[in-house]
């Protein structure tokens, strides 16, 4: 029964079905597989007790034929969407011991299919960052490392928790959340599947809010079709998210093993950055010959403001972050350090629960939207936002089905490595992948390849709005041509 | 743009967070840098382009304006740090 935990979900499914094994034999093999794995950092919270409940009723579920579609599955949840009666903090000191007397939508959703709730996966504090290293938890450790060295390296960010746990066989799948990259970064930096929906195609109630027009939810797996089956139970309208799309959501595993033959994929040229590693440029020219080789037609196109999406970004999503995490005032939950006048108190609770990485967005959305700069800055944004939105419809009206680019501009790197100097050193992380959040595109995460040090690295593939069926099919024929990657096992 | 010190210490009272005299300049040179980055985009002409208001076209939804929760009041305070008969205690606002 060791090898339980390396299973596929799709793997799982099967033998739980066939009464291969049990949800509670399914569900103990991971939990022993987290105790073992402490020092990844992964978890925030392990929930055994929960998890052998969910597991015994799936297993009563299966035993009477009424599994649903995720029957004793186990997953692990990002820290960030709330689970009721058990803690969530989003990795901030300020939401403390904060237990929501709710639940997401989405994690709702994988309850009932009957998936199991191993534990709350570690973040960035509120999700910003791209090293999970502002976690108030610590950071999370990638179960790669560079072949002959102990070094710890960052598994990427902010899902840090959610990409590590998947790689490491900690769960069978997480949920996540992206605003700039956060979950197809990590899925590149641990050679994991990480998709990024369509914005509105997954509810963002009882997720915490960082910038909720560039939020959304999406899982992280170890294949390609793990993912569309996760997809499939966090998809949906939901009435109680105003920005939730009210339309039906496909069967996204009946797109693994669809033809893409005669399919247009574009290489967007301003993807090719000076200083781009080779391993990088060559990765990118593989992937296009798989797809090729498939019976896509490769065209080059161009999306002329993708250089001005980062900067965009870092006004857009600081200012929308400055308004949400008003809302944490010491006075209805979380944190408060007593001050004698309200105001004091308001300023020393959060100056005491915001970690540094959040303070400063926090600072510089609170700028830019103040009076005599909102012009210059927000504003502005807004407007490149347009156009950036526009560059990606004018290649789409050419034909284009998907686009290919490098999901990451470099591997994994060591933790304390990046941004100690200057924060904008970590942004640039994200930089192949802001774009898609500021048009509001879906994007998947591929594992394609490893550098010369023995590290992953990801492609990815970006689609037309709501049309996550078509990544789906691209990202399994990348999948077929790269194969699988796993990570040595030393912890 | 860049900031300077007293910039500093207004930003960071608008947002509520106490800064130390201490933590000004350090925070100046990081607020700056991020300044720095985003000042590329004033290269860009946006003369006649909307600003983006919602990034899928979609009327907002409204809901019908009735009462369909409620009655919670301790799932309400259950989480806060000084209550009292289902209120929230703050430090005295009114003298």
């Amino acid at each position: 029964m060791t090898d339980l935990t390396s299973l596929t979900i799709a793997e799982a499914r099967e033998g739980l079905a066939s009464k291969s094994f049990t949800a509670r034999e399914l569900t103990d093999a991971h939990l022993a597989a987290i105790e073992a794995a402490r020092v990844l950092n992964a978890y925030v919270l392990e929930t055994p007790g929960r998890a052998r409940e969910m597991a015994k009723a799936a297993d009563e579920q299966i035993g009477r034929g009424a599994g649903g579609p995720l029957a004793g599955i186990p997953l692990g949840i990002k820290d960030l969407f709330a689970t009721r009666d058990i803690r969530t903090t989003a990795c901030s000191k300020i939401l403390g011991n904060f237990v929501p007397p709710y639940e997401s939508t989405v994690t709702s959703q994988l309850w009932r299919d009957g998936a199991i709730l191993l534990g709350k996966l570690n973040n960035d504090e509120f999700a910003m960052g791209s090293s999970n290293e502002t976690s108030c938890f610590g950071p999370v450790v990638n179960p790669w490392r560079r072949e002959g060295s102990n070094t710890h390296l960052v598994p990427g960010g902010s899902s840090g928790g959610s990409a590590s746990a998947v790689a490491a066989l900690l769960c069978m799948g997480a949920t996540a959340t992206d605003t700039g990259g956060s979950i197809r970064q990590p899925a590149a930096f641990t050679a994991t599947v990480g998709v990024k929906p369509t914005y509105g195609r997954c509810s963002r109630w009882g997720i915490v809010a960082f910038a909720s027009s560039l939020d959304q939810a999406g899982p992280i797996a170890r294949t390609v079709r793990d993912s569309a089956i996760l997809m499939r139970s966090m998809a949906g309208h939901d009435p109680k998210d105003t920005t939730s799309v009210d339309i039906g959501v496909p069967d996204y595993e009946a797109a693994i093993g669809k033809s893409v033959k005669g399919m247009k994929i574009g290489i967007p040229k301003e993807y090719r950055l000076d200083g781009m590693p080779a391993e990088i440029e060559k990765l990118w020219s593989e992937g296009a010959a798989w797809l090729k080789a498939a019976g896509a037609e490769l065209v080059e196109v161009s999306l002329p403001h993708t250089k001005y999406a980062l900067p965009a970004y870092y006004i857009v999503a600081p200012a929308e972050a400055s308004s949400n995490l008003a809302r944490y005032d010491g006075v209805r939950y979380g944190l408060r350090v007593p001050g004698r006048s309200i105001g004091e108190m308001y300023e020393d609770t959060r100056a005491e629960g915001f970690g540094d990485e959040v303070r400063r967005r926090v600072m510089i959305g609170t700028y830019v939207l103040s009076a005599g700069y909102y012009d210059a800055y927000y504003l502005r944004a807004q407007k490149v936002r347009t156009l950036i939105k526009k560059d990606f419809e004018d290649c789409f009206a050419k034909g284009v089905n998907a686009i290919l680019t490098p999901a990451t501009p470099s591997a994994a790197f060591g933790v304390g490595e990046k941004g100690g100097a200057d924060p904008v050193e970590m942004y640039l992380n994200d930089i192949f992948t802001v774009t898609v959040n500021m048009a509001g595109l879906p994007g998947i995460a591929v594992p394609a390849g490893k550098d010369a040090q023995g590290l992953p690295l990801g492609l990815q593939l970006i689609g037309r709005a709501f049309d996550e069926e078509t990544l789906f099919s691209l990202g399994e024929v990348i999948e077929q041509a790269a194969g699988r990657f796993t990570p040595p096992r030393w912890w | 743009m860049s900031v300077d010190a007293m910039t500093v210490r207004r930003i960071a009272q608008l947002a509520r967070i106490a800064v130390s005299e201490a933590e000004v300049p350090h925070l100046q040179g990081e607020l700056n840098a991020i300044l720095a980055f985003v000042e590329q985009l004033s290269e860009v002409n946006v003369e006649g382009v909307e600003p983006m208001t919602s990034v899928t076209p979609m009327e907002m939804k409204k809901r019908a304006d009735v009462v369909n929760d409620g009655e919670i009041p301790d799932d309400i305070v259950r989480n806060a740090p000084a209550t009292e008969n289902h209120f929230f205690l703050v430090p005295k606002v009114v003298e």
